[in-house]
């Protein structure tokens, strides 16, 4: 599914992380100043490596060595900042629509349906996004990420900025998400609780190197 | 008000049609540097930048005299343009637009660049990521959110550009019905005897137009605003 060996300096921090995973839910963890976002943001393309290569379900997106580097709106994959980022300019409805528009996609009310249900964000449609929660606005950049049907889903923190109410308010949809909407994720978090309930693989994530890799047990 | 001449009509008219298309043609150029300037490094960059803004601050009639010798019929822009294109700018209200679009184009560029500046990188990074190609962010995030700024600065250039006068004389001269506008007719008025009453007609209507222009720059900014945060 996804297979990852890359080498990238940032400033002082190098980071090299190499792993290969057919999980369907791969836990990133590892403090903050770890690496992931940085890695997160070379698997969606946002970062070049400095070399070695990247492969999304059998498609090589880098490969330094072959000057292979698909960019990040073609590699048709979903991306949730821990910020939400929905467009200020347009309402929920068209903030959902925006992934399927820039992909050309034909309309599927069927699954707009069953995501809005999913996410439980049909009463939001109309509203701007300066008029959301903390918790809704991520709700509707999940549903966002997911209706430009990616073929990998990042999640990078989608919980980082919510206080601890909302945080259990939106771990439920998390959970269906994985069971329910039928695209692999990489979820990153800090926190191993999280990842406890949510990832069926850990990649283990300390100053730039993986450092254990395996089931969720490697979190104790 | 009732009173105005016919001759004046024609002045008052002819500055607006400069203006509007001295406005509409500098814009997308003035969106296009805008983004350069906010978002590229490039060699020459503070060059470029002092080049943009060198009619703010040289002496008007330099501009224009400038503008001369490039688009003149003998210049060497104004010469290939005649020649291939029959495009003329001497002597004609397409000069004056030309000249009013150059003088303006400094108060037209810098709202529009400060407010591509004021734009969350990260927002286009999430288009990207949602499968817009480059282009695509431009039309769909970057100029939707930065439009307050463009709006801004076309009502400023259009302000500008209306009230232009050194530039413009020194250029295409002062010919009535073709070059004559509400500035340079004021100019004649004054210096004929009972001209003033024409004169303060023309005083009052750019006045009022320079007034007007403000006020819409700032209903568009602030109902843009309100547009992009919140409902």
């Amino acid at each position: 599914m996804l297979r990852v060996d890359i080498e990238k300096q940032l400033g002082e921090f190098s980071l090299h992380a190499s792993f290969a995973s057919e999980g369907r839910a791969i836990g990133l963890f590892g403090a903050s100043g770890a690496g992931k976002t940085s890695l997160v943001n070379m698997i969606a393309g946002l970062l070049r490596p400095d070399r070695g290569t990247i492969v999304i379900d059998g498609e090589t997106v880098d490969d330094t060595a072959a000057g292979i580097h698909v960019p990040a709106w073609r590699r048709r994959i979903g991306y949730v900042f821990q910020d939400a980022r929905l467009f200020p300019h347009l309402n929920v409805a068209q903030n959902l629509d925006y992934g399927r528009r820039m992909n050309r996609l034909p309309p599927d009310a069927s699954q707009h349906k069953r995501i809005v249900h999913l996410l439980d964000i049909g009463a939001l449609l109309d509203r701007r996004p300066g008029k959301l929660s903390g918790g809704e606005r991520q709700r509707v950049a999940l549903g966002r990420a997911l209706l430009s049907k990616p073929r990998l889903l990042l999640l990078d923190e989608p919980l980082g900025a919510l206080d601890e109410g909302r945080k259990l308010e939106i771990l439920p949809y998390l959970v269906r998400l994985r069971d329910e909407a039928n695209v692999p994720m990489v979820y990153v978090s800090h926190d191993a609780a999280e990842l406890r309930q949510l990832a069926t693989q850990i990649v283990m994530l300390k100053q730039g190197r993986v450092t254990s890799f395996g089931g969720v047990k490697v979190l104790t | 008000m009732s009173d105005i001449s016919p001759a004046e009509w024609t002045a008052i008219l002819l500055s607006l049609r400069v203006a509007i298309i001295a406005t509409l043609v500098a814009t997308p150029f003035g969106i296009a540097l805008a983004w350069l300037l906010a978002r590229r490094d490039f060699w020459g960059k503070s060059l470029l930048d002092a080049v943009v803004h060198l009619p703010l601050v040289l002496p008007p009639v330099v501009t224009g005299y400038l503008l001369l010798l490039t688009f003149g019929r003998r210049g060497l822009v104004g010469g290939f343009l005649a020649d291939h294109l029959g495009i003329v700018f001497s002597f004609r209200w397409t000069g004056a637009a030309l000249a009013c679009g150059v003088m303006a184009f400094p108060l037209l560029v810098r709202p529009m660049r400060l407010s591509i500046e004021a734009i969350d990188r990260r927002l286009e990074q999430a288009a990207e990521t949602l499968g817009a190609a480059p282009w695509k962010v431009f039309f769909t995030v970057t100029l939707p959110l930065a439009l307050p700024g463009v709006l801004a600065g076309m009502v400023l250039g259009f302000a500008k550009a209306i009230g232009e006068f050194g530039a413009t004389i020194t250029f295409v001269s002062n010919i009535p019905g073709e070059t004559q506008t509400i500035s340079s007719a004021i100019y004649s008025l004054i210096q004929t005897p009972d001209g003033d009453a024409a004169a303060g007609r023309l005083v009052i209507v750019s006045i009022v137009l320079a007034l007007g222009a403000l006020i819409a720059a700032e209903w568009f900014a602030r109902r843009a605003t309100a547009r992009l945060h919140g409902n």
